[in-house]
């Protein structure tokens, strides 16, 4: 067994030395019916060549993005990500560490943790961000039991068009606390009025821009209506690049801002592990839930970062914690962290004007297919369409062409018709005319 | 300055000079500054044509200002993190015997597997016809976990331990309701010695929390559960083994006696590590168990997370799962996504939970086998045991002289009047070229030491941990205390200021003000 390093003749020795008869006394404490005296019915182990082979022979099942077209979104984007980063994260001294619990012998991933939470509170435009959460969904959940501890109130309005998975997450975990969620119903052909929706009751309003349909929403007087009424605004985003082109939520009143952060540094990876993003202002920091890490001295006065503001977390807290949370999602951040410094100001700007540009150029030529309508006023780099017959089907039948044209909106709000014909379309600044190209004449035949 | 856990959190003395350098680098040490002191907005390390926007579809909400984002050449970027990476200690470096973490070898054919496109270049929500080898995948992975645990079912997509844990306890809040004793099942019984994270779960739920006290050896106690059980009890959340290295021996009591009393019984998988091939919780009467995969199954902690924290179910809890899970339809594989039709209590997050964990953990499955899983088990029991056996003498046991599992538990009586604590002692290992093991927990026993080895350490790495952690009692001991107060000297850096930290918290890089400004605003 080649991840074992202990010989047959160390075990006899170490049994000896310990004063146990064989290994099975050191397991007596379970009790005797209960202990498995044969190996439980799995195969015996592999070599490395049969484990690639086995594994291989299940991913080439796989249509891969790279393999043609490529036009999905909905939460999770395809990006170049350079070789530099993936190269990176694979260090040992990053990939093997653990949790930074000993400062000293840690201060790699605390730099680089201190570095992302800066990136995230200047990308969001927040004063500060902590180091990570699960995925965009669960940060925007705990973002609502934040501002109901913050608020002292326990009703949260959700806009129509946040994205349905991150609506339910907030959804289940609101029902299982008994708090009281207004979810809007989303449709993007007819305007939302939240407005109305902001009461004294209310903790927090919750709007995604880029909006689930692609739509870019104005905060502004959602977060002026909202500051009247004491509740605050949770800004939600999808799409990080979008940050680099848009407005971000905090000029526009955000009192907290989470988002999800694969797509700069992480790979597809079938929706997970991605990396959640979560930046507030400076006043609610103690109500933040995750792990924050701040800057201080060490004995000779030298600069150096530590895990800090812990007295709101489940290990010293316990049953009165802001969160229960314990892990973070630190290779993704820094993954994240890495591309964002190869970016900087430039890059990531550029890249986004060059994503806006690919769906531009994308949503002109659907314009020429016959029966497809683009339902969007506004976009960054995705947007709906409304075809003439249900979106399932065809993108079922464009990837059968290999094309993966989208994601259809009945994937994820299944069961309303309004929504079967519509198909959520995302440009990257992978595409090339190329693509847009086979996408429209796949579009053109299926249709 | 003493926090919470009566540890020290300030520097108590500073350490003896030593040669100073020009730049302060210690040669292979190098000083490094933020991206934001040595980079600057108009450089990046990539090349991307900046096109001209002729039309913009953003509405009149473009971005007006700068955002301030230092960009890095590649060589800059590549140097950046390459000098981070210097000052982290990893299972690679060495021994990582943080205990109830489980820092085992991260194999990097696991990593590679993770990349191949079919499963790293996969879209959550293409359609699942051209997915069906990543369904397969989770599919057998489900088999191999429910195959070990001996349960009914499992939830696949929570995205860490304590996200299992809460995935868990939501599964046994739906069962519950469904049987009409949400109004008066409102209690969850924790003993003193469990993860922050199973009080924390169980108040996010609207559970209050009754805490079960430990017996003299470590362990809980049949008795003590029955005199906390009652009516309104929901569950019990019992981590077992335990978190002080022990199997807890009236477990399949315990379970008897909650179920009879209409409860149910969740048990934190943190420790599973220790008895995979060799008991099965299924067996042991449990109705939820967390995995996390990323302990037990070796996926790389990456300075923590991701994790991934998938849930065992009984036949009492299976309905009540979590969206998305597969169900097989003819010969093909299918995701059910929505709640509608089924007693899901609901969803955890967007998608299907992390992928890129569950290849990684059947990938180890795969290697170690059946037969290779079993030796894992026995041997970081053994290297426990082991390391127990030849420090008895100078470290002291709070429980007593016993047999533990795959960690070791002392407490700091051996230091007693030595001057030096836990934390001092913690400190000095790094010198030494180890990582420290978990300190002062479990809470229940003081200034605790909690060591686990893990499977992946050979007598020779073991023998020299031994013999340094016996080198270091014997000098506290006798006085030597200047070894450990001072500590770490050898570090990148000597001992962090923690109070400071809190008490004026810094939490970002900003933008050194101007001097008149600052004058301005002073």
């Amino acid at each position: 067994m080649r991840y074992l390093p202990i010989s047959q003749t160390d075990r006899e020795d170490m049994l000896k030395r310990i004063g146990a008869a064989d290994i099975d006394a050191l397991f007596a404490d379970i009790p005797a019916n209960k202990r498995l005296n044969t190996l439980v019915d799995l195969p015996k182990h592999k070599s490395e060549i049969e484990v690639e082979r086995i594994l291989s022979a299940l991913a080439a099942q796989n249509m891969s993005a790279g393999e043609g077209p490529f036009f999905c979104g909905a939460g999770a984007y395809k990006h170049h990500v350079p070789a530099t980063v993936d190269h990176l994260i694979q260090r040992s001294e990053f990939l093997t560490s653990y949790t930074p619990y000993q400062p000293e012998i840690a201060q790699g991933t605390l730099q680089y943790l201190f570095e992302f939470q800066t990136q995230v509170a200047l990308l969001t435009g927040m004063d500060v961000a902590n180091a990570s959460m699960y995925d965009g969904s669960t940060a925007c959940a705990e973002a609502v039991l934040m501002a109901h501890r913050v608020t002292k109130r326990r009703k949260a309005v959700l806009s129509g068009t946040l994205h349905p998975h991150y609506r339910e997450t907030v959804r289940t975990l609101s029902e299982l606390a008994n708090d009281k969620i207004v979810a809007l119903p989303g449709n993007p052909s007819t305007a939302e009025d939240i407005l109305s929706q902001i009461d004294a009751e209310t903790s927090c309003v919750v709007v995604q821009t880029p909006s689930f349909y692609g739509e870019l929403i104005d905060l502004k007087p959602i977060a002026k209506k909202a500051q009247e009424n004491g509740a605050l605004l949770i800004a939600v985003f999808n799409e990080a690049f979008s940050l680099g082109l848009a407005e971000s939520p905090g000029a526009q009143g955000a009192d907290i801002v989470v988002g999800e952060g694969q797509s700069i540094g992480n790979a597809l990876n079938f929706g997970g592990p991605y990396v959640g993003l979560f930046a507030c202002k400076e006043k609610y920091v103690r109500q933040m839930p995750g792990r924050l890490c701040g800057e201080t001295v060490d004995a000779d006065g030298r600069r150096g970062y530590v895990l800090t503001l812990s007295t709101r977390e489940q290990h010293i807290r316990r049953e009165k914690a802001t969160s229960n949370i314990c892990t973070n999602s630190g290779l993704c951040v820094l993954a994240f962290t890495i591309h964002m410094t190869l970016l900087g100001e430039q890059g990531l700007k550029r890249t986004a004007k060059l994503c806006h540009l690919n769906a531009f150029k994308l949503a002109k030529a659907l314009q020429g297919v016959k029966g497809v309508e683009v339902l969007n006023k506004t976009y960054f780099n995705e947007f709906t369409v409304k075809l003439p017959k249900p979106a399932a089907d065809v993108v079922e039948k464009l990837a059968q062409r290999g094309v993966l044209g989208g994601v259809p909106v009945s994937r994820l709000e299944p069961g309303r018709k309004e929504l079967e014909n519509l198909l959520l379309i995302a440009s990257t600044e992978i595409n090339t005319d190329d693509d847009r190209a086979l996408f429209v004449a796949a579009l053109k035949e299926v249709l | 300055m003493l926090n919470r856990q009566g540890r020290q959190t300030t520097p108590n003395e500073i350490g003896t000079a030593d040669h100073v350098t020009f730049t302060r680098n210690r040669a292979l040490q190098q000083e490094e500054g933020l991206i934001f002191e040595i980079g600057h907005e108009d450089v990046s390390g990539v090349d991307v044509i900046d096109v001209d926007l002729t039309t913009s579809k953003l509405g009149g909400l473009e971005r007006k200002e700068p955002i301030g984002l230092a960009g890095l050449t590649e060589p800059e970027t590549m140097r950046h993190y390459v000098r981070l990476s210097q000052k982290n200690y990893g299972i690679d470096s060495g021994i990582f015997p943080l205990g109830s973490c489980t820092m085992k070898h991260n194999a990097r054919l696991n990593e590679k597997m993770a990349r191949l496109p079919g499963f790293g270049d996969i879209h959550p929500l293409q359609p699942q016809s051209t997915v069906q080898g990543a369904l397969q995948l989770i599919d057998q992975l489900a088999h191999y976990l429910i195959t070990l645990t001996g349960m009914e079912a499992v939830a696949m997509t929570p995205k860490a331990g304590a996200h299992g844990e809460l995935c868990g306890m939501a599964a046994i809040k739906a069962a519950i309701n469904a049987k009409g004793e949400g109004a008066t099942r409102t209690v969850v019984l924790v003993p003193d010695s469990a993860h922050g994270t199973n009080p924390a779960t169980a108040a996010l739920i609207g559970f209050s929390v009754r805490a079960v006290p430990a017996g003299a050896d470590g362990t809980v106690h049949i008795d003590a559960v029955k005199a906390a059980l009652g009516p309104d009890v929901a569950a019990i959340m019992l981590t077992n083994p335990n978190t002080c290295g022990l199997f807890e021996k009236e477990i399949s009591a315990i379970a008897d006696a909650v179920h009879a009393a209409g409860a149910y019984f969740y048990c934190d998988g943190a420790n599973f590590n220790a008895i995979v091939g060799k008991a099965r919780p299924g067996d042991l009467g449990v109705d939820a168990m967390h995995i996390n995969l990323h302990k037990t199954f070796s996926t790389p902690h990456g300075g923590g997370g991701p994790g991934s924290g998938p849930v065992v179910l009984s036949k009492a809890l299976a309905d009540f799962a979590p969206v998305p899970f597969i169900k097989k339809i003819g010969d093909a594989l299918q995701f059910v996504e929505e709640t509608q039709g089924t007693q899901s209590f609901g969803r955890l997050s967007a998608f299907h939970g992390q992928m890129g964990m569950f290849t990684r953990a059947l990938s180890y499955m795969l290697s170690h086998g059946a037969d290779g899983m079993k030796k894992a088990s026995e041997d970081a029991v053994l290297n426990a045991n082991y390391i127990r056996a030849c420090l008895k003498d100078l470290f002291s046991q709070p429980f007593g002289d016993k047999i533990c599992m795959h960690e070791v538990l002392f407490d700091d009586a051996f230091l007693k009047d030595s001057g030096v604590s836990t934390l001092d002692f913690a400190k000095a290992m790094i010198d030494e070229g180890f990582h420290p093991m978990t300190v002062y927990f479990p809470l229940v026993v003081h200034g605790a030491m909690l060591i686990e080895p893990t499977e992946s350490e050979s007598k020779a790495s073991l023998d020299l941990f031994i013999a340094t952690l016996r080198d270091l009692a014997l000098d506290a001991k006798a006085g030597n205390k200047e070894r450990f107060t001072g500590a770490p000297y050898f570090a990148p850096r000597k001992r962090l200021d923690e109070t400071r930290a809190a008490r004026t918290p810094v939490l970002r890089w900003k933008p050194p003000q101007p001097i008149a400004e600052a004058q301005a605003a002073e």
